[in-house]
């Protein structure tokens, strides 16, 4: 084995073989399936139901509150003090107070409570109020129910991207967008980590000052090399075992959850049928609306070329750390402790920052001019290019930016290579950007 | 027959003069000891040595030859700050920096399994860095810069850390390899054992080499013509002599330090002396290697 190879191989069994990565490869899936789990459950579970009481003094709004919205709500004829007291009791949770109103000039509508009634709620009433006023309204001017319900539009926009083959293909900005969010979140924060993780190394290196004793066999550069590679290694690894133990617990939750699902809409079927009432026809389709979201998702993420996006992920992947990587080490060369590194990762971090934050920005124009000078500059490229890749990229672009990504990484390690092999044996030294650049103009 | 010769090597960094113009020849088989205060440009000279880094001017020769990456390898380095991987194991430590250095894995093997047991410390070899003394950690380290058999061993402060038995190991240890073949250049400020190991010694103060040669010959250039004397009656200062100090033995005996003015050996002037007093003993007082350091230091310091 030449020694690079045994530099990497060291770099990467000393951190595989240590209790924290264990814990973590162990402990992060769990936690991902416990987060999922957690969304799953908090979006279909039912707020907890509020009672209100409502005093309609008008009689304007007798139908217009059901307690279909999780809150019951109760029409019964107390005077507003009774139900204050009601509420102060304990009994109801508040008081929706609507005086005799004027359809033109509505004023004077109140809401009493123990504590704050939360926005959507308050929302919730009032659009109500607002909506049976309108009807009123429209009834008014003399156009009837049946008028009313067929002037109401629903118009879905499905979108089909046309390919120079003449394919159409349905797609879907959603699924598109948690694809690359997904993927362009996971390169940023694999490059935190393992950059970070690279720098330390460095900085333990030299404090322990191996590198004398090591630097008479190899050189500076295999040092540093060795090291960026092993830790990529042991991304790597960590990122597969958890790919794999995250879809493990993933599918055993999710089953769990998709059963559970299943056997209540059934009951709720047989409660109906057994009811004997027909099903809301309004229910009926929003249920077909669902399903057809559902298959509009699946649709769209079978339309995204699933194979370049992985190959663009395990290419960003690569070379996005190796170029961040490399800059992590000379930082780590350059100073004494964790601590003096700060102030050299502030300006290493921002491109990886801005890249980040800029997100929202590409997700609404993948194809903008931001969107496209981000994705081809090789230090925000990594994560603005993984953004746009599910969204579909022109290959001249794709190609650019992989080249540049190439070129970026070999000057990264490069410079980097220029600093470490003069940091790395220096001690003591308060280094500032000027001495920096003198390291790297320095001939050896 | 020199092994390694270091020809008017200069250094600067950009706020001192490291080294200027230094140039000595180290003969093969010998144990080179490397003197001078700290600062004078020690470490700089073995880290141009070991081409850690590169020199302004001059060229070093190993065995004649210029010495390259690959020469390097020939060396074996003990720094001053002495380091280890904290977390690491003895024996896959030992094994990682052996094969670094060329070692095959067999070959590597066999050889720490030797060394642990040469150095007492087999039981060890299971344990982290971090768990072992400070003693400890620097025989492995030792382990480390010889086990590779180099031609040229440098040691840069080899027994700081060490208790007196240990440091009587490791000084067993220099010599059996010298017997084997090895060459030792030993950098140190500690005059004690430079006078038991050394047989030739250079000396470097203020980035400038001002002493090198035999240990012996450089002894005896530094003789000053002072003697020892004990002795029953009183000595005063003569024309013969200077009287540079006078004390009591425990067994009531005269003991007085004397500068010889007399042109000849000593005979001449214990000749006078035995005119005088009783003499019991006389010896002739022989500059010690710190004497040596401390005038030429002090005296470089005072140009």
């Amino acid at each position: 084995m030449n020694k690079i190879g045994l530099i990497i191989a060291r770099e990467y069994l000393s951190r595989v073989r240590k209790k924290s990565f264990i814990i973590m490869t162990l402990l992060a899936p769990v936690l991902f399936g416990g987060f999922f789990f957690f969304i799953a459950w908090s979006a279909t579970r039912e707020a907890d139901s509020k009672s209100i009481i409502v005093i309609d003094e008008g009689q304007m709004f007798a139908e217009v509150f059901d307690s279909s919205d999780g809150a019951d709500f109760d029409y019964s004829s107390f005077s507003l003090d009774e139900a204050k007291e009601k509420v102060i009791a304990g009994d109801y949770d508040g008081v929706l107070f609507i005086p005799q109103l004027s359809v033109d000039n509505p004023q004077g509508v109140s809401f009493y409570g123990t504590n704050n009634p939360s926005i959507t709620m308050v929302r919730g009433l009032s659009r109500r109020l607002e909506g049976e006023l309108e009807n009123i309204k429209l009834r008014n001017s003399g156009i009837n129910k049946e008028v009313l319900e067929s002037l109401k539009a629903d118009v879905d926009i499905s979108t089909i991207n046309l390919s120079e083959s003449g394919d159409e293909k349905a797609s879907s900005s959603i699924g598109a967008t948690g694809v690359g969010y997904v993927a362009a979140f996971m390169i940023y924060m694999f490059i935190f980590i393992y950059g970070a993780m690279c720098m330390r190394g460095v900085v333990e290196e030299k404090t322990s000052r191996i590198i004398e004793v090591v630097i008479a066999s190899v050189k500076p550069f295999q040092l540093m090399m060795g090291k960026v590679v092993g830790i990529a290694g042991v991304g790597l690894s960590q990122f597969i075992l958890w790919i794999i133990l995250s879809i493990g617990i993933s599918a055993v939750v999710g089953g769990i959850f998709t059963d559970g699902a299943k056997e209540m809409q059934k009951a709720q079927t047989e409660q109906l049928e057994n009811l004997d009432v027909p099903q809301d026809d309004t229910q009926l389709a929003q249920q077909e609306a669902t399903d057809s979201l559902m298959a509009d998702f699946s649709a769209a993420i079978e339309s995204i070329n699933i194979p370049l996006v992985i190959v663009a992920f395990l290419f960003y992947f690569f070379a996005g750390y190796l170029l961040y990587g490399a800059l992590f080490a000379a930082i780590g060369s350059a100073v004494d402790s964790d601590a003096d590194a700060q102030q050299f990762m502030f300006p290493v971090t921002i491109p990886l920052i801005i890249s980040i934050v800029s997100l929202n920005a590409i997700i609404n124009d993948p194809n903008g001019s931001m969107a496209f000078w981000m994705s081809i500059i090789p230090f925000t490229s990594p994560v603005v290019m993984m953004m746009r890749v599910p969204f579909g990229v022109p290959a001249w672009e794709l190609g650019l930016s992989m080249v540049l990504m190439i070129g970026g990484f070999f000057f990264t390690i490069w410079l980097a290579s220029r600093i470490y092999r003069i940091g790395i044996l220096m001690h003591g030294t308060k280094v500032n950007y000027k001495t920096l650049g003198k390291w790297i103009m320095m001939k050896n | 027959m020199e092994l390694l010769r270091v020809d008017n090597i200069s250094k600067s960094y950009s706020n001192h003069q490291a080294l200027s113009n230094v140039s000595m020849t180290i003969p093969k088989g010998s144990i080179f000891g490397l003197l001078g205060p700290n600062g004078a440009g020690k470490t700089t000279l073995i880290r141009i040595i070991t081409r850690i880094i590169e020199q302004d001017s001059g060229e070093v020769y190993l065995a004649g030859e210029k010495i390259t990456p690959e020469l390097v390898r020939k060396i074996g380095y003990l720094p001053e700050e002495r380091g280890l991987y904290k977390k690491m194991k003895v024996g896959e430590q030992l094994l990682y920096l052996a094969r670094l250095k060329g070692l095959s894995r067999a070959e590597a093997v066999s050889k720490i399994k030797e060394w642990l047991k040469r150095l007492d410390l087999t039981e060890w070899q299971n344990k982290a860095i971090e768990d072992l003394s400070k003693g400890m950690a620097q025989k492995v380290q030792f382990i480390a810069t010889v086990m590779h058999e180099p031609d040229l061993i440098i040691l840069d402060e080899p027994f700081s850390g060490f208790d007196p038995v240990n440091a009587n190991l490791i000084k067993d240890e220099i010599f059996k390899l010298r017997e084997a073949g090895a060459t030792v250049i030993f950098s140190t400020h500690r005059m004690e054992s430079v006078e038991e190991l050394c047989d030739h010694i250079a000396l470097i103060n203020k980035s400038e080499k001002i002493l090198d040669g035999k240990k012996l010959d450089i002894k005896n250039d530094h003789k000053d013509g002072t003697f020892i004397v004990t002795h029953e009656g009183v000595l005063s200062t003569s024309e013969h002599f200077d009287l540079l100090g006078a004390s009591e033995t425990e067994h009531g005996l005269k003991q007085s330090i004397l500068k010889n003015k007399i042109q000849g050996g000593p005979n001449n002037l214990l000749k006078e002396l035995i005119k005088s007093v009783e003499i019991h003993s006389f010896i002739e007082k022989i500059p010690t290697i710190n004497e040596i350091f401390i005038s030429k230091v002090k005296g470089g310091n005072h140009e």
